[in-house]
């Protein structure tokens, strides 16, 4: 028999928990988002066994596009190993007995929450990312009907006018995260609460990168290969976070850093927020200014703290 | 339903959980990056004339919520009840009505008889299943677009003459408009509404 009958899940549940109505209802919601990049599809979310605001929207993706031959890996904040990961990460395994990674360049689908991995991804890749707010625009305008519109007309002057007022209150655009996109010169849309480090990840992309919002009831994607432009101002061109120090474990200078209080003496350190990352690059023989010092070491859950 | 006809209905998929996923996988690789040839892993007897792709990509994605526009051949065959079984999808005569549609490039109709969807909700436009004669034997074109790293050459056979011009229509539309999945055997290629073809 093929590898498709050697997989073993708990039967209690369909492959991969869901209904196949309600996969198939949001297969044909993916396929829409994919052929109207930034454009937020209305689905018939459904009720999860985990909270909203824990990564209902995502799941639901993952748990449709997910097949048997699928290997599974899921990020929260670039981390293989906090509660939400391990929480969606075990989910899978029980309900759809995939194969699970933290290898980045091993996994056929990954579920993120607020990170795009350092490594690049590849063709056939898939990137799920959980969405809190699906819409932009909701801050500015708490009316769906008037966001609809705004979409539909593609009336964006007030995101810039938001950005603007930035810039006359602080001399810079002070937005850090769920930084706004123009997806293919047409759609404004929300990349998900990621750092805006990560927005040039989104461009180009050989992956594909499917978006969604449980709450709200929203799917989007970004498919391979399209534009993805980080909204700016002539005079005041978009630009990423950058830091002085490097990260303290493997001394990446090119990554997105996490500061981490050590004691309660001022002691503190930058480090990678991509663990595989770093893993992989302390495996290669990197290390950073505290690659040997036990208790920076104990956050990297390699070796116990002194 | 005569005794007949229903022995002549052909089963569904042989596992309806993996191979409506696989079916799936291979659609979604087929609109994500257009132009390139997919093929629907699964093996399934269908009634002629609806190939094993088209067929797969409806049990995969077809039931009660999609209405579904048949061309005549496939309308008046074996393969409308096939479909109502194993779906339970509406055929509904109308095709601006209709989200999916299955049609053969011989006679195909206008692009423009089906649904757009509205410029709030572009995704409510239908989705045309065009079975052709081949997928890489026909005239050259030259995609661009989301999910084309630059250009790809495609030569999709047996299209209308003027296809293209409609397309080119469809694509002024967007971001309505229609997405076209073309069709034949087990192997299947995705034109979704944004990609821009030169002919």
């Amino acid at each position: 028999m093929s590898a498709v009958s050697a997989v073993q899940w708990d039967e209690a549940y369909n492959f991969a928990y869901l209904d196949e109505q309600t996969k198939r209802m949001i297969r044909r919601t993916i396929l829409k988002a994919i052929a109207i990049p930034g454009y937020q599809v209305p689905f018939g979310g459904r009720e999860m066994p985990l909270a909203y605001g824990w990564g209902t929207g995502g799941v639901q993706v993952t748990a449709s596009v997910i097949g048997p031959d699928d290997t599974l890996k899921v990020i929260d904040q670039g981390a293989d190993d906090t509660t939400n990961a391990v929480s969606i990460r075990r989910f899978f395994e029980r309900v759809a007995g995939v194969e699970t990674t933290e290898t980045t360049e091993d996994a056929d689908i990954i579920q993120t929450r607020h990170r795009i991995p350092e490594f690049p991804l590849r063709e056939g890749q898939v990137l799920v990312y959980q969405v809190p707010q699906p819409e932009p625009l909701r801050k500015l305008e708490p009316r769906e009907t008037e966001t609809r519109k705004m979409h539909g007309y593609a009336e964006y002057g007030l995101m810039s006018v938001r950005l603007y007022e930035d810039i006359a209150r602080y001399g810079h655009i002070a937005t850090t995260y769920s930084y706004p996109v123009m997806v293919n010169g047409r759609y404004l849309m929300s990349p998900s609460p990621i750092p805006k480090f990560d927005n040039p990840k989104m461009e180009n992309n050989p992956a594909i990168q499917l978006f969604g919002a449980g709450r709200e009831k929203r799917i989007y994607a970004i498919p391979p290969y399209t534009q993805v432009k980080s909204l700016d101002f002539d005079d005041h061109p978009f630009k990423v976070q950058t830091w002085k120090e490097c990260c303290a474990l493997c001394g990446a200078k090119s990554s997105y850093l996490d500061e981490v209080i050590l004691d309660d003496r001022g002691g503190r350190m930058f480090v990678c927020s991509d663990t595989n990352f770093c893993e992989d690059r302390r495996a290669k023989g990197h290390t950073g200014p505290l690659g040997a010092d036990p208790a920076a070491l104990a956050f990297a859950h390699k070796e116990p703290a002194q | 339903m005569t005794p007949s006809a229903s022995n002549d209905l052909l089963p569904g998929f042989a596992d309806p959980v993996f191979d409506a996923q696989s079916a799936f996988r291979a659609t979604l690789d087929a609109m994500s990056y257009p132009g390139r040839v997919q093929t629907v892993p699964t093996s399934l007897a269908t009634p002629e004339p609806l190939g094993i792709a088209a067929g797969s990509l409806a049990l995969a994605l077809f039931d009660f919520d999609t209405p579904v526009w048949l061309e005549p051949v496939l309308a008046e065959g074996p393969a409308a009840g096939y479909l109502r079984f194993h779906c339970g999808c509406p055929v509904v005569s109308g095709m601006g009505e209709a989200r999916f549609a299955l049609v053969n490039a011989a006679s195909l109709p206008r692009l423009d008889n089906f649904g757009i969807g509205e410029d709030r909700y572009p995704d409510r436009s239908a989705t045309l299943v065009i079975a052709v004669p081949s997928l890489t034997d026909g005239p050259g074109t030259r995609w661009t677009g989301p999910g084309i790293d630059g250009s790809i050459g495609v030569q999709i056979a047996g299209l209308p003459d003027d296809f293209w011009a409609q397309w080119a229509d469809n694509r002024e539309l967007y971001p309505q408009g229609i997405d076209v999945i073309f069709t034949c055997g087990k192997s299947l290629v995705g034109l979704p509404r944004t990609i821009n073809v030169e002919a």
